[in-house]
């Protein structure tokens, strides 16, 4: 009973911080939707006994990525109300996509293939299951490959994201290498005659 | 005790809400970077349903993966609009069309 109750609250809130990603005007305004929705998700994810992945979404999400696009918005100086102009005219078009793959979705979720009689939902793991030492158990051994690669791709994303941003500043003083050991003595010592 | 179905149907009203904003927000690069955030939570929300409900850790582990990409994405895609606007003080789609394409 509480369980739907919790449930209920965590997805209702979950759709209402999504429109308001969506409809909101100022793209701040998005970002704390969009916020909320993510601690909504990890209260879904609690419920479902994915209490490590739970605490990840808020750590990596919350913490790092919307601080990341907080940052962005606040260095960029966005003329919002040329952004927003034009906002009615794909309106149709979305709205019309998105409301047949809904409704697509809803239709295959509650076809009854997934439906308690068909498959019934697993029970609660008991108390004493450790859910991240389970996951660190299969992880490492496993999907060590997928792990691994994943590393890779988080390596490569921090060197591109790096080299993409870096700018160097023109007054500043380097010292060149290939002049300091090329250099001759020519271009150092002049005889005067005096 | 929840279903899975309405998990499912929860994923599917959050991901239809990022493809609605894919469209309204089509001049905003921020907005539909977090519309693809947007999109991805809601296929997380699904993997893990399916892994509780199949009592199988994989979905879970594939979750962690995804939130890897994910995060990937973000710190590039918005490393290239630092790196666009300070070329251009603009980061409107419209204006990106130095590639002609």
């Amino acid at each position: 009973m509480l369980e739907t109750a919790f449930f209920n609250l965590f997805a209702g809130l979950a759709i209402l911080s999504g429109m308001g990603v969506v409809l909101s005007r100022n793209t701040m305004h998005s970002v704390m939707f969009l916020i909320l929705c993510f601690f909504n998700a990890a209260g879904l994810f609690f419920l479902l006994d994915a209490e490590f992945l739970g605490i990840i979404l808020i750590l990596i999400y919350v913490g790092a990525v919307m601080v990341l696009f907080m940052f962005v918005i606040m260095m960029l100086e966005v003329n919002v109300a040329r952004l927003r102009e034009g906002i009615t005219q794909y309106l149709p078009l979305g709205g019309m996509i998105a409301v047949i793959l809904l409704i697509e979705f809803v239709a295959a979720a509650s076809s009854g293939v997934f439906a308690d009689g068909a498959m019934a939902t697993a029970a609660h793991l008991g108390q004493e299951v450790n859910n991240t030492k389970q996951i660190g158990m299969v992880l490492y051994t496993q999907y060590l490959l997928g792990f691994e690669i994943a590393a890779i791709i988080l390596l490569v994303a921090l060197i591109g994201s790096i080299v993409l941003t870096l700018r160097g500043r023109k007054d500043a003083k380097y010292q060149n290498m290939s002049a300091q050991v090329k250099v001759r003595r020519e271009d150092r010592v002049r005889k005067v005659s005096m | 005790m929840v279903g899975l179905s309405q998990y499912l149907i929860v994923a599917a009203a959050l991901f239809s809400l990022g493809v609605i904003g894919l469209f309204l927000n089509r001049k905003n690069v921020i907005s539909i970077l977090m519309c693809i955030e947007l999109m991805l939570l809601a296929v997380n929300i699904n993997f893990v349903a399916f892994s509780h409900h199949l009592g199988d850790l994989g979905g879970q582990i594939f979750v962690f993966f995804v939130l890897t990409v994910a995060a990937c994405e973000v710190a590039v895609g918005l490393a290239i609009l630092v790196s666009f606007y300070r070329l251009r003080r603009s980061i409107e789609i419209e204006d990106i069309n130095t590639l002609q394409g």
